[in-house]
């Protein structure tokens, strides 16, 4: 464990205090009545191009993000930069479809997109399906957010379990009390504390290090060594030679694209937007954070020419904390863990919040509480938010289980983008019927679920082409496969004239304009 | 507001094919997975997804811009 650092601790803690105010002051900021769940759970959806920009950014960018992709580009080289593609992309997708999904659910009420699913396909079955997903995949992110916390505070040299459990009771106390507020405020000071970190690391360590060519060549060098010591076959490499390496690469982008917005933190950080066109900007705007996330993979490269050596506990995970470790004097240190640890809380609240409403709109309310009241409701989520992150805090406290968070997580991913025919194809469509929506999902779950399993909980399972084999992401072998069975059944479903329910929607619903005499303000 | 009426706005869908492109020039590895030409020191690879980063921001914003 690193010695004590009490120059860097200091700056942390005076910097958390700080954060902390910000969480708790955020109740009285735009105010608005948090007994009731679309003002707790959704900041009352009034939240502008900045806000929102900050809250997506501070929310889909998330701490174990800045901590796992350049860990992978240390430990693997080119494949870890899939994150660029997978967030070039997705903005363009997404500006799509979130779109109508924010319109539908303003016009008709709906806080989560299983609300949307339920409404549009008039079956709680395939709601339920569509919100245990998303809280399954939520519940391992969150812990890897103070996991990605942990790793910064070992730096400091203090012990990282009590300092984990004083930052929990922290975010959870500011979470209940103000709701999406609290993250939405602090991410505003998280971004501007995680760019000055980054900024000052691809300027000052490169003049450190000899440039960035000295940096790539450097890393190469170690790839070229280690691939020569490996007795199991490559190692990495910083370029994508092979062509099977590069079908893991643009399928692991595709994927991840594809599922970034299924989300529920995703979906709660759109939905808190005051309309589509400030959903519409921000897609053009949040591509600035992809920048910032490939200079943060460089890092893992940075680290590789600085030195730094995998750690025995977080492995490669240690890339970037080891690497400011090794490079900044202590006050700055303090400043760029605080900044990782800060910028865990935002996407941990965020996801906890989201959790919690869906289990208290689609869950909760749909088979237990029927006649809930709203400020039932409200209570019902702020109590499940505490259960929420209780649970993602057991995980990191248990040794041994951050590994398992890690698999989960890594499944929450083929997981979630399993929900993405009921949710996207249905803004656009009602052919495909809601049994077979549904069974589409359960093949997607338990095909995707066995082949990461069959893998040891690598992210691609191994398809043979021709003679060929190629590693593709298993989350989009299992989406196809969804998608598959569920045009089948749906046909074979017509055929046999299944019902597909009541639409509660209409066509007018999904369109981006403000009803006569309503300005979008 | 608003500028563009519902007919115009149906008219500009065209426009939304932009969005396509950058499907097209990140997913297909083989574009770039060169480590020549480099800029700076930075091989080919890398230095090309940071421009696409930059490119699709600009033709998200052209198709926000037309549609609107």
């Amino acid at each position: 464990m690193p010695k004590l650092d009490w120059v860097a601790l200091t700056v942390f803690i005076v910097l958390f205090i700080g954060v902390t105010a910000v969480g708790f002051i955020a109740a009285r900021w735009r105010k608005g009545d948090l007994n009731l769940l679309h003002e707790w759970g959704l900041a009352g959806s009034r939240f502008g191009t900045l806000v929102t920009w900050f809250l997506l950014g501070g929310d889909l960018y998330t701490a174990y993000t800045f901590v796992a992709v350049p860990g992978l580009a240390f430990a693997k080289g080119a494949l870890a930069f899939f994150a660029m593609p997978y967030t070039i992309i997705t903005y363009p997708l997404v500006f799509l479809f979130m779109p109508r999904l924010w319109a539908v659910s303003r016009k008709r009420g709906y806080l989560t997109a299983a609300d949307f699913v339920r409404g549009r396909f008039d079956s709680h079955w395939l709601a339920l399906a569509v919100a245990l997903t998303g809280i399954l995949a939520t519940m391992p992110y969150i812990a890897l957010q103070l996991y990605g916390m942990e790793v910064s505070i070992f730096e400091l040299g203090i012990n990282p379990e009590i300092a984990l459990l004083v930052a929990f009771v922290i975010l959870a106390a500011y979470t209940f009390v103000s709701g999406l507020r609290a993250p939405a405020l602090i991410a505003i000071v998280k971004d501007c504390m995680i760019w000055i970190a980054v900024i000052v690391c691809v300027i000052y360590i490169p003049i450190q290090l000899g440039g960035y060519g000295h940096i790539f060549a450097l890393a190469q060098q170690h790839f070229v060594a280690a691939n020569a010591k490996s007795t199991t076959g490559p190692v990495g490499s910083i370029f994508l030679g092979t062509s099977a390496s590069q079908v893991a690469f643009s399928t692991l982008a595709l994927g991840s694209a594809l599922a970034l917005f299924m989300y529920p933190h995703a979906v709660t950080g759109v939905l808190a937007s005051k309309s589509g066109t400030v959903v519409k900007r921000n897609m053009a705007l949040l591509p600035i954070y992809s920048f910032m996330l490939g200079l943060i993979a460089l890092l893992g490269y940075f680290a590789l020419a600085a030195g730094v050596k995998p750690d025995p506990i977080y492995k490669t995970n240690i890339a970037v904390p080891g690497l400011i470790h090794l490079m900044f004097p202590s006050w700055f240190a303090g400043f760029a863990y605080a900044a990782i640890t800060i910028g865990a809380l935002v996407p941990a609240s965020v996801m906890s919040i989201a959790a919690a409403n869906l289990f208290t709109r689609n869950i909760y309310k749909e088979y237990f509480r029927r006649g809930a009241s709203d400020r039932e409701e409200s209570n019902t989520a702020k109590t499940a938010s505490l259960v929420v992150k209780l649970g993602a805090l057991g995980f990191v406290l248990i040794p041994g289980a951050t590994l398992y968070a890690i698999n989960l997580q890594l499944l929450g991913g083929v997981w979630i983008l399993q929900i993405f025919p009921a949710l996207v194809f249905g803004l656009y469509t009602r052919w495909f019927n809601r049994w077979a929506l549904l069974i589409g999902w359960a093949v997607g779950m338990v095909a995707g679920t066995w082949m990461a399993a069959s893998v040891n909980f690598a992210s691609t399972f191994t398809l043979t082409f021709g003679g060929h084999a190629y590693p593709v992401y298993t989350a989009l072998i299992a989406f196809i496969l969804n998608v598959v069975v569920a045009a089948v059944f749906t046909l074979m479903f017509s055929a046999v004239k299944v019902s597909n329910g009541q639409d509660a929607t209409v066509l007018a619903d999904y369109e981006d304009l403000a009803p006569a005499g309503v300005t979008a303000s | 507001m608003r500028n563009g009426t519902d007919t115009g706005r149906k008219r500009n869908q065209w426009v939304l094919w932009l969005l396509i492109i950058p499907f097209i020039a990140t997913l297909w590895v083989p574009f770039y997975a060169a480590p020549q030409p480099a800029i700076g020191g930075v091989p080919y690879f890398y230095w090309y997804q940071f421009l696409w980063v930059i490119i699709t921001a600009v033709l998200t914003a052209i198709v926000y811009f037309i549609t609107r």
